[in-house]
């Protein structure tokens, strides 16, 4: 079966390669010149373009290897003065070096089905969410980006805890972190996990916990990680501040080009239409910019009405609103679907407060909910939920005409899909006029989400406001899809929260025996 | 709501879907001749139909005038097609002015115009097509149900004996015949309206099934009368803006016929390409000679079949005389282009799921049957693998003529020798006609060797008496 889907599934993103790129293309063709042609030690300082190596080391090692074999495709593609340069070999090498390293997301699929009880449901169901996911497809292969291999190596790493080998989840989940530092909102579930159920062994007693057996598996965990850091940062150890100063970029906006779907979208509406209000009653706000926040490159903006937002603030609440998840992961039994479960809220969290988050993100707690969907109903319905939604508000990134049905049929075949076979799973309907395991309210918002396309593509249009008012789309869609995540973001949290292992696994056997 | 819905259904939903997206992806490749002035392909020449059909007055589409150059992609398809072409042009005059603007327009590529040319097809293809493959199996399933059951009747046998009929194989057939890969290249890569031709043949094919269904009896010369009646007043109503003036009609035909052309342009998998390599053809006679030389061939390769058919009707040798007929213009025919096999491979996705039916009887009825059924599928497998060679060399010809970055690939490891720069096509052909020689008598010893069916026998018995 994960075999075949990724077949098949390759067969479509090799379809896909003529279709529209985003700059993102340039900015991987620029890294594999600045790797291929200039020493180590200018990699993090060269700055011809605008579009700097603004990565991990790994993924920069990464981008090394593969300019060995764009070589073979075209060599002028390597010259860090060629900007702009895409040759039809430089297209075709780019987007196939992404559909061979999709390999190890299958690698990381494959291990996780391997390391579930055996059922239908693993052997089925989860490899074709899991491989056609329609996001991943959206984002790696038109709009183009490397975020297959990094979630095979997040699955991979996955699968280890669920095998209960911890050391070597945190081998992998560190090189995942070397090669891309967004994974850094994962890291508090990992922590907590692996402190818990690994270096702590037994009940939580004193006795327990400061033991020499806690220190020697502490010690051990501390090992690994940090020599896989070494290893990656050696090279660089003489210009570290100019690495950091590159991964982290506190200059760019809070919010990206087109607002993701979070907490910040709203605020910045809610912003502009305090702004509307109070110069239409004639208030004035000194000299402060209105230039619109959604303008095509990434740039920085300050609000008009109300107070600006500093990185520290959304760091502060994202951690804030961590803590919870922290804590009762900490006292839950051991689990892996536990663990799961919290890495699906830090990832949640993050993309509702994170700062200048980029739509993509969304991926990050959609793909782990996955693997949950085909264990618990209440997963399964949030995964729905927010997997409908959180594809959605991908659609901006794709915004070119030609690509309009090409979206739109990846949405609705990949929904489609997930609702009917997680239905056959959980065949409990909750009414019968509602879209299966979603309630009616739930129902009515995803079907919404038609009318908002509807909105987007024909009805703005047919007003003719598309010249006076070109952004309104893009702030409806973002503040729609906001509503929905926040939502799924706020049960699900309550859910993990009062979520206790026996209870609910008894509950559900029940209504399964009911049916 | 979702429990009603059977898993055939579903299985169906979700091939129409993956289809339609297949459909789009392909339409994001470069069409033909994109970017090739002075001619371009048959895109610009859709394009050119539709600024010709929408500026001129229709008894000027076919005729050369200062308006209209027909050297420059003339019209020379039917009316139908030139209608349809109007439609299009009004939409794409709403859309925008430019893209058929008399004279101006020539040439006229954007990414807007590939859009909505691109999305024409599409709408062609899942309003026509989609619905007409659907309808055609979705009929043969009832028929097969109803055989089913007289055969059971009259058999007075137990249910052990006879097979169910499988919805699921009818949907399998279904999302097969939609995925097929010929239709998706040349109409939404290449650029074509095949889809539209190809839905009215269906459609054509399933309206005979139906009525067969409903078990009308052969009414002699009236039916003959009827049929011939409808298809005149059809002609006629389709034909009548071109036919006030005489010449413009035989103009008109001319256009649709064209010998000066040569017997064929590119390198097709038909007998005379073939042959091409032994004997030139195109050099020793001249086209008018060729053009008799392919009239008779076609005809008698025709003979058998039609003679068959008209001498003993039955529905499936109407599905198997359909292959044979196209197979036969096919192979033997006055300038045919590759995309004619389409009109071929339609009726074998057409007989598929009969003979999947039709395989899973006959291992009731003994180990011989099973064999022969067994032999047969063994063959279309086969005839299925021809057409995808045919669909690699479509695809091959797409990439010399498109795009630049797969041919290096190619060529990366096998250089044709410099002295014969088409070696590689001419051999992919050849091949190709090898094999569509032996389906063609492979279909045509079919055909004549099913026997005469019972009900058939018992309706010549009622017209007799």
């Amino acid at each position: 079966m994960i075999f075949t889907t990724t077949l098949l599934t390759s067969c479509v993103k090799l379809l896909l390669v003529p279709a529209y790129r985003s700059t993102d293309f340039e900015v991987h063709r620029n890294w594999l010149a600045i790797t291929h042609s200039l020493p180590i030690n200018k990699w993090y300082f060269e700055s011809t373009s605008q579009w700097t190596l603004d990565y991990p080391p790994l993924f920069a090692w990464f981008e090394y290897l593969l300019s060995f074999v764009a070589a073979l495709f075209d060599k002028k593609m390597l010259n860090v003065n060629h900007i702009n340069y895409s040759s039809d070999e430089t297209v075709l090498f780019q987007r196939l070096s992404v559909i061979f390293t999709d390999l190890v997301y299958t690698i990381g699929v494959y291990k996780c089905c391997a390391a579930l009880q055996k059922s239908w449901r693993k052997d089925v169901v989860l490899p074709i969410l899991l491989i056609t996911n329609c996001g991943l497809i959206m984002v790696d292969h038109i709009h183009f980006q490397y975020n297959g291999i990094m979630y095979g190596i997040l699955l991979i790493s996955i699968s280890y805890i669920l095998q209960g080998k911890h050391l070597k989840a945190a081998f992998w989940f560190t090189i995942l972190l070397n090669m891309k530092h967004i994974y850094l909102y994962l890291a508090p579930a990992y922590f907590i996990y692996l402190l818990r159920h690994y270096c702590i062994k037994g009940p939580l007693t004193f006795k327990n916990v400061v033991s020499r057996n806690t220190f020697k598996t502490f010690s051990l965990l501390g090992s690994v990680v940090i020599s896989v850091f070494l290893a990656t940062y050696l090279p660089f150890m003489d210009h570290i501040p100019q690495v950091l100063s590159r991964l982290f970029p506190f200059k760019r906006g809070l919010c990206h080009a087109y607002w993701a779907p979070n907490v910040w979208a709203i605020y910045n509406t809610a912003d502009k239409i305090g702004f509307f209000i109070a110069s239409r009653s004639g208030i004035h706000f000194g000299n402060k910019s209105t230039a619109s926040m959604t303008g095509g490159l990434v740039q920085e903006f300050s609000h008009s009405f109300l107070p600006n937002i500093p990185p520290m603030v959304t760091m502060l609440l994202t951690i804030l609103c961590m803590i919870p998840a922290m804590v009762k992961l900490f006292f839950l039994n051991k689990q892996a679907t536990n663990f799961i479960r919290c890495m699906v809220v830090c990832g949640l969290t993050s993309f509702l407060f994170g700062w200048h988050v980029h739509e993509k993100a969304i991926l990050m707690p959609i793909i782990p909910l996955s693997i949950l969907s085909i264990m618990e109903t209440t997963d399964a319905r949030m995964f729905l939920l927010l997997s409908t939604v959180g594809h959605y508000s991908l659609f901006p990134l794709l915004y070119p005409l030609s690509l309009l049905s090409v979206k739109v049929l990846l949405l609705l075949l990949y929904s489609v899909y997930a609702f009917h076979s997680l239905y056959k799973m959980y065949p409990l309907s909750i009414c019968s006029y509602t879209l299966p395991l979603l309630s009616p309210l739930e129902s009515i918002y995803v079907l919404g989400l038609g009318a908002i396309f509807l909105y987007e593509n024909v009805i703005h249009h047919l007003l003719g406001l598309h010249s006076q008012l070109p952004f309104l789309p893009l702030m409806i869609t973002s503040v729609y899809c906001a509503i929905g995540i926040i939502y799924s973001w706020v049960s699900y949290y309550i859910y993990f929260l009062k979520y206790n292992g026996v209870h609910v696994r008894t509950k559900s056997n029940k209504m399964n025996k009911v049916e | 709501m979702n429990c009603k819905i059977s898993c055939e259904t579903w299985l169906v939903i979700f091939g129409t879907l993956l289809a339609i997206l297949l459909r789009c992806c392909t339409s994001l490749h470069p069409y033909s001749g994109e970017a090739t002035p002075p001619m371009y392909g048959d895109y610009e020449a859709q394009r050119h139909w539709m600024e010709v059909t929408t500026n001129l007055p229709t008894n000027q589409w076919y005729v050369n005038t200062s308006d209209n150059d027909l050297n420059y992609w003339g019209l020379d398809y039917p009316p139908m097609t030139a209608y349809h072409m109007y439609l299009c042009g009004r939409a794409a005059n709403l859309i925008n002015e430019n893209f058929t603007k008399l004279h101006d327009s020539r040439g006229y590529e954007s990414d807007t115009h590939k859009v909505f040319m691109r999305y024409t097809v599409l709408i062609g293809d899942v309003f026509l097509f989609i619905p007409a493959i659907i309808l055609y199996y979705q009929t043969t399933v009832k028929i097969g149900k109803t055989q089913d059951n007289e055969i059971k009747k009259k058999k007075q046998k137990s249910s052990k004996t006879l097979n169910e009929i499988k919805p699921m194989n009818a949907s399998l057939s279904i999302v097969l015949a939609l995925l097929y890969p010929g239709i998706i290249l040349i109409d939404h890569g290449h650029f074509q309206y095949n889809c539209i031709s190809l839905a009215f043949a269906i459609f054509a094919t399933t309206l005979r099934v139906y009525l067969s269904l409903g078990k009308v009896l052969f009414w002699g010369i009236l039916r003959l009368m009827k049929i011939g009646t409808t298809v005149i007043v059809m002609f006629m109503i389709i034909w009548y803006p071109f036919t006030f003036d005489l010449d413009d009609f035989e103009l008109v035909l001319l256009r649709q016929f064209p010998i000066a052309r040569g017997v064929f342009e590119d390198k097709v998998a038909n007998i005379w390409c073939a042959l091409n390599v032994v004997f030139k053809f195109k050099t020793t006679l001249d086209n008018y000679q060729m053009m008799r030389i392919c009239l008779f061939t076609t005809l008698s390769a025709l003979f058998p079949s039609s003679v068959d058919l008209f001498l003993r009707p039955n529905l499936r040798k109407f599905v198997l005389s359909l292959i044979n007929s196209s197979l036969a213009f096919f192979l033997f025919s006055f300038q045919v282009h590759e995309k004619t096999i389409l009109l071929v491979a339609i009726p074998v996705l057409i007989i598929s799921i009969e003979h999947a039916y039709r395989s899973s009887l006959n291992t009731q009825d003994g180990l011989a049957e099973y064999y022969r059924s067994l032999l047969a599928t063994l063959l279309d497998i086969e005839y299925k693998k021809a057409t995808q060679l045919d669909i690699l060399k479509m695809t091959y010809q797409q990439v010399i003529k498109n795009s630049d970055a797969l041919k290096t690939l190619i060529f990366h490891f096998a250089i044709p020798p410099t002295r014969y720069p088409d070696l590689y096509p001419l051999l992919i052909s050849v091949y190709a006609c090898v094999h569509f020689v032996g389906f063609f008598v492979y279909f045509n010893v079919k055909q004549l060797r099913i026997p005469q069916q019972f009900e058939d026998i018992k309706n010549v018995k009622v017209k007799s008496s």
